[in-house]
């Protein structure tokens, strides 16, 4: 029996506030964009997965980039670099959007917070970025953005706390939280602890993003992990929930070669960006939103029960290659084999049965729509 | 009475006269997490020792599985179809992958027995 490594070895890898919390867990570690990060946890990726869409899962993802970008019009500032809406963000709430190249790429995919403003009246926004673009963002925001202030939360962690009973059980720690709208930030208390607490995440549940200070994030952890509903959940069931929930790995799924549009993120650019554009690659995207694009980004549905890993080459009834899939595996609470790949537009419609080419074999498979399972975010 | 060999790739083979059980073992099992998917070989395939015969897959990734010595396969585990966390429950029980004909019994004397392959196994953990 042998498996392809994941990834070649990482010199010296990074470790995050909770990583002698993850050891003591009985964690299989394995280097992670750079970080030493908990794969699973000895109840296994099927295990975490299901608890987390029944009840509520603890997640460290302190290996993300979190930031606070400050200045006059930070906001229209930030607006030159993404496609997302900034200047309309109310104080509070939180958008998704992506750093664009000058080709309509995506350089990283991110989430942006307006804070309030500060005491000068400058606008502040809190970014977080994926951990293995995050130097190069930064790097990037410096450069183009020189006018404003660029301040790196190296200090501090981020815990995620998804599903179900997520809010019931941050409210046994630190009420308050309950009622806040998706995607939104509220801050608060735990304790002598500031938490700023984000509704939102990345597996499709109701939930939270929590960044604290990294001196009190094991102490946190294990205030949540005391509680019954809640268990720790690794790396392996983060992905077959994000991909159950029809949402984008960068790197994987979405790259500097795939634009939003391609990338069916259509939805993350308002109308008044889409018309005025003014961000990189706006001629690309705008003649995607006009034109329509030449590929697109879909749900893959196998006939059968054999995942369809990334790179399976998708083809149509006729055998002529028509795409490739991004991700691919198996979701536990589909109880089956699901994908997401690029398809040539002409194959992009619902229900229209395409091939994925797995060891050699094609596999009947059909275009399904995203999510895979139904998103349950917290709607009041 | 059988003797259960085993590769260093963790495949077992139990033999008994010229036919062999093959699976996974306990070892590869844990390493391997839930299992979702087997492939399993045509019943007739004929493999070369070390050819690939079965894939095994986990909700992370997809593995290779491969011929511990050379022969003909003669039955598959049909129930892995339905319930592929057999290999996870009874990797060397009702997990096994197919029984094949062994056509060079001399290739086992390459293999490891169980003592071997347990000191083997200690030397990864």
């Amino acid at each position: 029996m042998s498996s392809t490594p994941v990834s070649p070895a990482q010199p010296a890898p990074l470790t995050t506030p909770l990583h002698r919390l993850h050891l003591e867990l009985g964690a299989r570690m394995a280097p992670f964009a750079g970080y030493d990060m908990p794969i699973q946890y000895p109840t296994g990726v099927l295990a975490e997965h299901l608890h987390t869409r029944a009840a509520a899962g603890l997640f460290d993802v302190s290996h993300m980039g979190q930031a606070i970008l400050s200045g006059p019009a930070a906001a229209a500032r930030l607006e030159t670099l993404v496609p997302g809406d900034l200047c309309a963000l109310a104080e509070g709430r939180i958008r998704y959007t992506q750093f664009l190249n000058e080709a309509g790429g995506i350089l990283d995919d991110l989430m942006v917070t307006r804070l309030p403003p500060a005491a000068n009246g400058d606008e502040r926004l809190f970014l977080v970025v994926n951990a293995a673009c995050k130097v190069q963002d930064f790097a990037r925001l410096r450069q183009a953005l020189p006018d404003l202030a660029l301040g790196v939360l190296e200090d501090r962690a981020l815990i995620a706390l998804q599903g179900p009973l997520a809010a019931r059980a941050l409210a046994q720690l630190a009420p308050g939280f309950e009622t806040m709208p998706f995607m939104s930030l509220r801050d608060g208390r735990w304790g002598d602890v500031d938490l700023a607490v984000s509704r939102s995440g990345y597996t499709g549940e109701d939930g939270y993003e929590i960044s604290l200070a990294a001196s009190a994030a094991e102490g946190f952890a294990r205030a949540l992990l005391a509680l019954p509903d809640v268990k720790p959940i690794g790396l392996g069931a983060r992905d077959s929930l994000r991909l159950e929930a029809g949402l984008c790995l960068y790197g994987h799924d979405i790259d500097e070669t795939t634009s939003p549009i391609e990338a069916a993120l259509t939805w993350s650019i308002s109308k008044r960006r889409r018309a005025e554009g003014g961000f990189p690659g706006a001629d690309r995207i705008q003649r995607e939103l006009r034109d329509g694009p030449t590929r697109l980004r879909v749900g893959l549905s196998p006939e059968g029960r054999a995942p369809a890993r990334e790179g399976t080459v998708i083809t149509d009834e006729a055998g002529a290659e028509i795409g490739l899939v991004t991700s691919g595996g198996f979701g536990p609470s589909l109880n089956g084999p699901l994908a997401v790949g690029y398809v040539a537009a002409s194959h992009a419609a619902l229900d229209t049965p395409v091939r994925l080419v797995v060891r050699g074999k094609p596999l009947p498979a059909r275009i399904v729509a995203l999510p895979f399972v139904p998103n349950h975010f917290y709607r009041g | 009475m059988s003797q259960t060999f085993y590769t260093k790739d963790h495949e077992y083979i139990r033999v008994d006269g010229d036919l062999g059980v093959v699976g996974v073992s306990d070892y590869a099992q844990r390493t391997l997490g839930d299992v979702v998917f087997v492939e399993l070989p045509a019943v007739g395939a004929a493999f070369a020792r070390a050819d690939q015969a079965a894939v095994v897959e986990s909700v992370k990734a997809a593995s290779e599985v491969f011929a511990p010595v050379s022969g003909e396969v003669e039955s598959v585990n049909h129930a892995l179809e339905a319930e592929p966390a057999l290999v996870n429950e009874e990797p060397e029980g009702k997990g096994w992958f197919f029984r094949m004909r062994i056509s060079d019994a001399d290739e086992l004397s390459a293999l490891m027995d169980g003592d071997a392959y347990q000191a083997y196994v200690q030397t990864l953990e």
